[in-house]
């Protein structure tokens, strides 16, 4: 009897709340357009795979050439296999347009573009590039880059590098072909004896919107909490309409319970907002169970819950309640793997990592979300959000009935 | 009538050390206008916040409607009103929602409590604007709402704290109107506090007067101005043409004075002691060079008893706090010369 009539009050605490959220247009615009906003910046800012595109590159093509007597006439003809290269490079760079190539003179000019911000990188061939290969050496190519963008000049390193290496075999191929009148293929297994294929276990090639969108949802049901949760309960305080709830005979988990009920529906349709735009808009495929992923999200509401109370029980003023909220929520964003995978992280930051709830939301929903775990393959994270939840509240609760009494 | 609905003994709040209030007793009895009188500070919302259940008291005991207010909190609340210093409101919703909503935090069946709005809102003739948005209303309205939001439980006791602070005059005598008829008409027994003397002497049947956290004088208002006729005091407005600071304190320096408080630019208000004051004030004003161009023998008002009681005027300490209109501009408000009897 008593529990339902707590439930009863905080249900007409959770409609005020709404009603009142309902009433102020601009509220419900920006109740769209922050997920909206997030997702977008998330999605176009952070660097989308492995893959490089439209990249202004300066191509330094330096090489002197070699003089040969030439089958079938041996009349001495300077080759230049720079050209080739530049060929192959260009016939590539069309198909997959990763590339905006520009010439060059040489490194000095490359380095004043890459100040300048022109070019992101060079590409030299040495002067002595057709000798070397002629003579039974290497040819040597150099790659530039700018050193002020680690991400790019990393990605170009490797994109570049494995292009470069792939036409370097197929060279070798032909060659072997030519000389020894080995087949194609014999000679591709004889330069790359191991063949390495890279298979996900679901179909279809990850993008990082596909890892970052189960982070962003959780995180944003735990801003709706953290946030939203004190801010409701402490500014309530402020203005003094409050006590008009304390002075009834109400139960002060009822008041509390009405509070994250609402906060719950909000952080539930941003949450819901930014998946349906993940899908419809970023491509993002769900393999999991939709009924487990909306089961998570409610989880790590509960696990939340207790941190946002024992906020509010701290804090007496409104403007208190929003700096602690910034102050934690920030290293609780970036440490929980909502945009960048722990494993990255240092030791020490790991273990934070660990004690965090948003952690483990984090995790399970992207098991699910992306990998299309079932429950069993998420059960650990299930349980520590329990315990998190059931421990946070053990402790916030009473607390918070001592501060609404001071 | 005469059966006490709060008893109150050695109630005491201390806030880091500091008493906000120093060990009160007193008893409310049914169906009265019960008002505590004081300055900002003095103690009274402290007071009527522990009645209330929302402040746990440091010391002492308190039991308002029969139920202590530490151990049956619940109980307490299901009993009361309050509206307290802030409106209890929320701007976006209507006054009909409001009204729903804290209505329901009292488990009223739906058709009595809708009933009970509509009675409510007829009361306090708001019915044409039981849809709009309280943000919209005027202040006088807002407090309207405010006071039946508080009664949607049909309280056996309500709360009022400064019910009418920050209002126009209008308003003001509307809603002393409204707490007069809520006390008749539902036999309400209801505890007020203000700082405002002229409200405590037309609304209450008794008053506490209150300061630093103690009760320093309970009767009813008559009795209080007793305090200050019965004795040899008598209060004297002088108008002075020629009012300046040396002759104002050449006043206050008279043996037979007081306390003298300058009241505008050339009147003088003067508790006098003794037979024969009324010559010895006047012989000390022309002496230092003052005309007399009229004196009036003053009935004593609560203003007059509180400066009696505690050496202070009110209005010293709230004119810090509330703005006033008019001629209690910082030129012309009232400045006391000597603060302090005895």
């Amino acid at each position: 009897m008593s529990v339902k009539r707590v439930l009863r009050h905080s249900g007409w605490i959770a409609w005020k709340d709404l009603l009142e959220f309902s009433r102020s247009k601009l509220r419900l615009v920006m109740l769209v357009l922050m997920p909206l906003f997030m997702m977008v910046m998330v999605g176009y800012i952070f660097p989308s795979g492995t893959s490089i595109s439209n990249q202004p590159v300066a191509l330094s093509n330096q090489d002197l050439g070699v003089t040969i007597p030439m089958p079938p006439t041996y009349v001495n003809t300077t080759v230049f296999m720079g050209n080739d290269f530049v060929t192959g490079l260009t016939a590539i760079n069309n198909r997959t347009g990763m590339m905006d190539l520009s010439s060059s003179p040489g490194f000095d000019d490359i380095r004043t573009r890459i100040q300048d911000g022109a070019v992101s990188g060079g590409i030299i061939i040495a002067p002595d590039f057709s000798r070397c290969l002629m003579e039974g050496e290497q040819g040597n190519i150099t790659i530039v880059t700018d050193q002020s963008n680690p991400q790019l000049s990393a990605m170009m390193q490797s994109v570049l590098g494995q292009t470069i290496t792939a036409m370097g075999k197929q060279w070798a191929a032909y060659n072997l072909n030519v000389t020894y009148h080995i087949s194609v293929t014999q000679a591709q297994a004889m330069i790359q004896p191991y063949n390495i294929q890279f298979t996900g276990i679901v179909p279809g090639n990850p993008n990082y919107f596909q890892f970052v969108a189960p982070g962003i949802i959780s995180m944003v049901v735990m801003m709706s909490l953290m946030t939203g949760l004190p801010h409701a309960i402490s500014y309530e305080k402020d203005v003094g309409t409050l006590d008009g709830m304390l002075v009834a005979p109400t139960s002060r988990l009822s008041i509390i319970l009405g509070k994250v009920l609402a906060q719950t529906v909000r952080g539930v349709v941003q949450a819901t907002i930014i998946f349906v735009l993940a899908v419809l808009l970023f491509g993002v495929v769900v393999y999991g169970n939709l009924l487990l992923v909306a089961g998570l999200i409610l989880l790590s509401v509960f696990s939340f819950v207790g941190l946002g109370i024992l906020i509010t029980s701290f804090t007496d003023k409104e403007e208190t309640a929003t700096m602690v909220m910034m102050t934690l929520m920030f290293p609780m964003m970036f440490l929980s793997g909502v945009f960048f995978p722990i494993q990255q992280m240092p030791w020490f930051m790991q273990d934070i990592a660990q004690v965090l709830p948003l952690t483990y939301a984090t995790t399970a929903l992207r098991k699910v979300m992306v990998l299309g775990a079932g429950v069993d393959a998420v059960f650990t994270e299930i349980v520590i959000l329990l315990a998190f939840g059931v421990i946070l509240l053990a402790i916030a609760v009473p607390m918070f009935r001592k501060a609404m009494t001071r | 009538m005469t059966e006490s609905v709060i008893q109150v003994s050695g109630l005491t709040k201390q806030f880091d050390g500091f008493a906000a209030v120093d060990r009160i007793d007193f008893d409310v009895k049914e169906g009265e206008i019960f008002g505590f009188l004081g300055p900002n500070g003095a103690g009274k919302s402290t007071t009527i916040r522990m009645l209330c259940t929302l402040s746990r008291p440091t010391d002492g005991s308190a039991t308002v409607a029969g139920y202590d207010v530490v151990k049956e909190p619940s109980r307490v609340r299901e009993h009361i009103g309050l509206v307290s210093e802030k409106l209890i409101m929320y701007n976006d919703l209507t006054a009909r929602e409001n009204l729903r909503l804290f209505g329901e935090l009292y488990d009223i069946p739906k058709d009595v409590l809708l009933r009970r709005i509509e009675k409510l809102l007829t009361f306090v003739r708001m019915e044409k604007w039981a849809d709009a948005r309280i943000g919209t209303f005027s202040t006088g309205m807002k407090q309207r709402i405010n006071v039946i939001r508080a009664l949607v439980n049909q309280p056996e006791i309500l709360f009022l704290d400064e019910p009418t602070l920050g209002l126009d005059p209008q308003s003001s005598v509307e809603i002393r109107e409204l707490v007069r008829r809520i006390n008749i008409e539902n036999h309400t027994t209801i505890i007020l506090t203000t700082h405002m003397m002229v409200e405590a002497d037309l609304l209450c049947d008794r008053i506490g007067i209150i300061d630093h956290g103690k009760i320093v004088a309970l009767d009813t208002p008559a009795n209080l101005k007793k305090l200050v006729s019965g004795t040899d005091t008598t209060v004297l407005d002088f108008e002075i043409p020629n009012l300046n600071p040396a002759l104002l304190a050449s006043l206050a320096s008279l043996s037979c004075v007081a306390s003298s408080v300058q009241e505008d630019e050339t009147h003088v208000k003067v508790h006098a002691k003794g037979e024969d004051c009324f010559d010895a004030v006047i012989d000390g004003i022309r002496k230092n060079g003052g005309k007399v161009q009229g004196v009036r023998n003053l009935e004593p008002t609560l203003e007059d008893v509180f400066l009696r009681l505690t050496g202070r005027e009110v209005r010293e300490q709230v004119s810090n706090h509330v703005p006033m209109a008019g001629r209690h501009g910082p030129r012309h408000g009232p400045r006391v010369a000597n603060s302090r009897v005895r």
